[in-house]
This record gives structure tokens, C-alpha cells and sequence, in this order.
């Protein structure tokens, strides 16, 4: 595995319906300049809207964070709470705990977690409740 | 690369350009810079949208389309007036009438492009029962929209419909019924389009989907409207050709009549080049799964709006909706029960070269040194201004500073900058003549 040649950290604010969608816009473009093969764009682009939306909906906030290397893109989103008490529920589709102003915009369809896996080659979430939630994903590239 | 590949019909006049910022700051694809005073087109981005030309009060900017004088390269020619050009002439109640008018202006024959828009719509309506289609599926009719997404969002390419443009089928099927009722070589019909926009004079140099455009040429509405408007006065009753389109046909000249021809319930209709661009943006997030088909239109109100028409958009809608009203009270047939199956497979109507990603977005090949300069361009970015004002000649201080990397530009052309720099410079020079004293 090579050196991380590009790698930037967006702070994303809970409930900021204003900027949502602004870190996941900007990866996109960023991308795009790199030349990253549209399928894999494709899926980057799905699963980083989705991991946005899921720090502006459901976490105390945090920051999302793009590493690219030549071999892979890596998205890594880590949260500070309130964390998820039974990950094996929050992965199941159609599951959500979004509030009544998330819904009323159209969020909390509860696929989420399962589009992001769907979508990365790699995936890992690990929760503590109190702490926070980390969600770990990876596109190979090559 | 192909010379024709590199065609387009927006160009610049060098003579007319004052090198304002003006069309730099309205350029979708950000295909515009301006250098020692004047805009140049960087060709690779242009997607021939024409906001350049709409938006420049020089009239710098123009489109190369083919005057009336290339019909003489040909011993027969047909007229294909696209539906949006019957929107231009007010009070209008017959196609018909701009049908003979085309004729009485020197064309052996016309042929709507409106039946062409009849056969497309009947072919997408097959095409949508596919199954497992990426969704939505999106309208290949507007050229600037498939270009735009050829730039800027080629991971959508799977979702664009392969279904030839409106013109590219009423151009074959032209042609085929010429020469069958005059026993003539195709080679001897030329085929000209009455275009509203210079999208579609590119798409018939450098088609989009197909090897070769069955069209020979595009002769824009503006310049034909000052001959075109006396002879529809003079047009009498007994000379109107009947319109053999549908109305649904007509109504393609707007934005959604497309739409209204294959009978979706869940598509999205939108205009406007900047409209398009944000509802692409949530289609490459997933957001619009739900649709079915997406009908973007790079001009507002639709091909009424190009940048080639003559008649204020809104008034031209207007014109359309009466024109369409008054096809269907004669004739209330939609495209799917008029468009026979054998009409369907008589004519090549899916396009057969792929749709390639155009790339031009892109830092370097080597995906190793684009990171590079990618990574190069958010510490120039970091220390300019943050004012995207254009001065330097790039339309904003992100895209000064991927010109910075691409070695187009150097830092001291940011007035701002520059402007600091001075003034350290400055100080530094009084400091100096203080400490002598």
C-alpha cells in the first residue's frame, strides 16, 4: 500500500440541513479532477452523500475524512455520538431512527448503512454508546 | 485527435471581444478564459450550450451555422424545421403555413422533425419496458445535456437513453421517402435542419452516439426568420401543406413535451443549463431512484429558448401550446398508436457508437500526479483571495489555481495578489530609504 497522496477532512455540524451535501459534492469534484473511473465514482459519490447525511441526521457531529491513493479511495467518517446501541439493527434495511424534521425532509428511509455497504468494497462500523460511531469504507481503485 | 471530434459551432470574434468577464463567469463546463484581453474557448470543455452567446453585449460570441447559399451543393434538398421554429412567428394557426413558406424559400421539400420526435417517442416508450435499466433513464434529445454529462458527470453515461435525436430520424426517414417518390440517389438530397441552437449544428459535425449524421447541414432560425416571416403573410390557404406529425410531436419544442409523448408519471422535466446541472448532481447521489426518466433541456423553456431563436421564449411556449392544441382537436393519435411497429425497425434508431467520458475535467492521466496536483492546487488555493472575480482570467480562484498547475497561468496574474505584493514591496522600500538617513 502506497503513501496517501490526497487526503482532506470535512467537520460536519448535526442538524446543518444548510451545508448537507457540501463535503460530499466537494469529494465528488475532487475525484473527478483525479480521473477515478466513473463506476467507482459512481459509488463513492452514493455512499459519501449517504455517510454526510448520516453525521448531519443522526450524530452529535463530526468529521468525514477522503484519502486517496493510487490503489484505493478511503472515506472514514467518525462521529462524537451518541453512538448506536445494536449495529446488527442499525444495518438492517428499512430501519431508522431519523427525527420527525429528517423525515419531513425526505431522509430516514433507513437505507443508509445498508447503501453504503452496498456500495464500498470495504466496510467497517464500530459504535460505543456515549462515545461515538466510526464507519470505515474503501474503494479499490486499481 | 479527429479534427472533426474538436468541432464546434460556438466560436469567438476576436475583433468583438473587449476580454470582459462576462461569458468566463456564465460557462458551465468552465470552458473559458481570458488571456491578454480577449476569451478563448478551450474546446476539449465546450459544450456548445451557447450561454456565452446569449450573455455577451459585444456579440463576440457567435455560432457557425451553414447559410442559405450550401443548398446549391445539392441537386435536391429537403427543410427539416424543427418543432420550436413554428413557436416563432405569433398568431400562427397551421403548421402547415411555415411548411409552404420553407417551400416557397427554395427547398424541393420539408419533412417535420416532429415525425421523427413521434418514431423517438414510441422507440423510448419499448426502450423504457426494458428491464434492469439504470434509473432514471435520461433524454438523449438535447446535445448540450449528453455533452454535459460526457464532462462533468460521466458516471451517469449508463442512465442516457440510446435512442437517436428527433432530427437524426426524421433525417433518415426524409431521405428514404425522396428518393422513392423521385427515384433519386441519396447522395443527391441534402438534408438541412432549422436549428434553434449551435448543439445541434455540433451534432451533425461531430455526432453524438453515431459514426455519421444522416443530416447535411443546419441553418439557424434566426437567420432565416427575415425571409421566412414575409412569406408566411403571403401564404394563402389553399397553399398550406397539412402537418402529418402528432401533436404530441410538436410539443417537443418545449420543455416536458417529451415527457408528455412517452406518458411517464414519474419523470422530471427540467430547463435551464444550471437547473440541470443540480437535479444531475442528486441523480449521481441516488437521490432520484425513484424516477423513471429524466428530460433536462440545457435552454430555458426548452428548444423555444436556444440561443438561435428569434421570438421571446415565453411568447414562443405560448405559441406552441395553441399550435398543439388546435393538431390535437384535428388529430388526438399519440405517437404510440400512429408510429407502427414496422415504422419502428424500418430506420437504425439506437445509437451505435458508445458515449465516452470527454475527460477535459481531469489534472493528468497519471492518477499519481494528478494527486499531486490536486494537492499543489489547495495550497495556491489557501493563500488566493477567495473572490472568484475573474480578473486574473479564470472564472474562479479554484479553477486560477488548477490553471496555475496546468502551467496556464502564474500567481502574480491575481490582481489581488499582486496588489500585496506591491505593497510589501512598497513598505519594503521606505524602510530601506528610512534606514539610509
Amino acid at each position: 500500500m502506497s503513501a496517501t497522496l490526497l487526503h482532506a477532512e470535512y467537520p460536519v455540524e448535526s442538524e446543518d440541513y444548510t451545508r448537507a451535501g457540501e463535503a460530499s459534492a466537494d469529494i465528488k469534484r475532487k475525484l473527478k479532477q483525479l480521473g477515478v473511473p466513473a463506476s467507482v465514482l459512481r459509488r463513492v459519490s452514493v455512499a459519501s452523500y449517504e455517510v454526510e447525511l448520516n453525521l448531519v441526521i443522526h450524530s452529535d457531529g463530526g468529521v468525514l475524512t477522503l484519502e486517496v491513493t493510487p490503489e484505493a479511495v478511503r472515506l472514514i467518517s467518525a462521529d462524537r455520538g451518541p453512538g448506536i446501541p445494536d449495529l446488527d439493527l442499525a444495518m438492517r434495511e428499512g430501519w431508522s431512527t431519523a427525527s420527525e424534521t429528517a423525515r419531513s425532509l425526505g431522509f430516514g428511509a433507513g437505507m443508509g448503512l445498508p447503501n453504503m455497504k452496498r456500495n464500498a468494497d470495504d466496510f467497517s462500523i464500530t459504535s460505543e454508546v456515549g462515545k461515538g460511531t466510526t464507519i470505515d469504507m474503501g474503494f479499490r481503485l486499481a | 485527435m479527429d479534427v472533426r471530434t474538436r468541432y464546434h459551432s460556438v466560436r469567438l470574434d476576436k475583433e468583438l471581444c473587449k476580454g470582459c468577464t462576462n461569458c468566463l463567469m456564465h460557462c458551465p463546463t468552465e470552458a473559458i478564459r481570458v488571456r491578454k484581453g480577449r476569451a478563448h474557448i478551450l474546446d476539449e470543455r465546450c459544450i456548445d450550450c451557447g450561454e456565452c452567446i446569449r450573455i455577451c453585449d459585444y456579440h463576440a460570441k457567435v455560432a457557425i451555422t451553414d447559410s442559405l447559399k450550401e443548398l446549391k451543393r445539392f441537386r435536391y434538398t429537403i427543410a427539416l424545421p424543427a418543432p420550436s421554429l413554428y413557436g416563432q412567428f405569433r398568431g400562427l394557426t397551421d403548421v402547415g403555413v411555415v411548411l409552404a413558406a420553407l417551400k416557397r424559400l427554395g427547398f424541393d421539400d420539408v419533412f417535420e422533425v416532429a415525425r421523427g420526435a413521434d418514431v423517438v417517442s414510441r422507440a423510448i416508450t419499448e426502450k423504457l419496458r426494458e428491464p434492469s435499466l439504470p434509473r432514471p433513464l435520461i433524454s438523449s434529445a438535447c446535445p448540450t445535456v449528453v455533452r454535459l454529462i460526457q464532462v462533468r458527470f460521466p458516471d451517469l453515461i449508463p442512465h442516457i437513453v440510446d435512442v437517436r435525436q428527433p432530427m437524426e430520424v426524421a433525417a433518415q426517414m426524409a431521405r428514404d421517402e425522396f428518393c422513392r417518390a423521385h427515384g433519386c440517389q441519396p447522395e443527391e438530397v441534402g438534408i438541412f435542419f432549422i436549428t434553434p441552437c449551435p448543439a445541434k449544428m455540433t451534432a451533425i459535425t461531430s455526432p453524438l452516439g453515431q459514426e455519421k449524421s444522416a443530416v447535411d447541414g443546419a441553418i439557424s432560425m434566426m437567420e432565416i426568420y427575415g425571409q421566412l416571416r414575409p412569406l408566411i403573410n403571403k401564404i394563402q390557404n389553399e397553399d398550406r401543406l397539412g402537418g402529418t406529425s402528432t401533436s404530441y410531436g410538436i410539443g417537443w419544442a418545449t420543455s416536458s413535451g417529451e415527457t408528455r409523448s412517452i406518458f411517464q408519471e414519474n419523470a422530471l422535466c427540467v430547463d435551464g443549463i444550471q437547473n440541470c446541472i443540480r437535479v444531475l448532481e442528486e441523480i449521481e447521489n441516488n437521490k432520484l431512484s425513484d424516477l423513471t426518466f429524466f428530460e433536462g433541456n440545457a435552454c430555458t423553456g426548452g428548444c423555444v429558448g436556444g440561443p438561435l431563436t428569434f421570438e421571446n421564449n415565453y411568447v414562443a411556449k405560448n405559441s406552441i401550446r395553441k399550435l398543439v392544441a388546435v393538431a390535437k382537436a384535428r388529430n388526438d393519435s399519440t405517437p404510440q398508436q400512429s408510429v407502427t411497429a414496422a415504422e419502428l425497425n424500418k430506420y437504425p434508431l439506437r445509437l451505435n457508437v458508445p458515449l465516452v467520458p470527454n475527460g477535459a475535467m481531469k489534472l493528468d492521466e497519471n492518477i499519481t500526479v494528478a494527486m499531486q496536483k490536486l494537492q499543489r492546487m489547495n495550497e495556491i488555493i489557501a493563500e488566493l483571495p477567495g473572490y472568484d472575480c475573474g480578473s486574473c482570467g479564470s472564472p474562479t480562484c479554484r479553477s486560477f489555481a488548477e490553471d496555475i498547475v496546468l502551467g496556464f497561468a502564474n500567481e502574480m496574474e491575481c490582481i489581488h495578489k499582486m496588489r500585496d505584493k506591491l505593497q510589501t514591496m512598497a513598505e519594503q522600500m521606505v524602510e530601506l530609504a528610512q534606514t539610509r538617513r
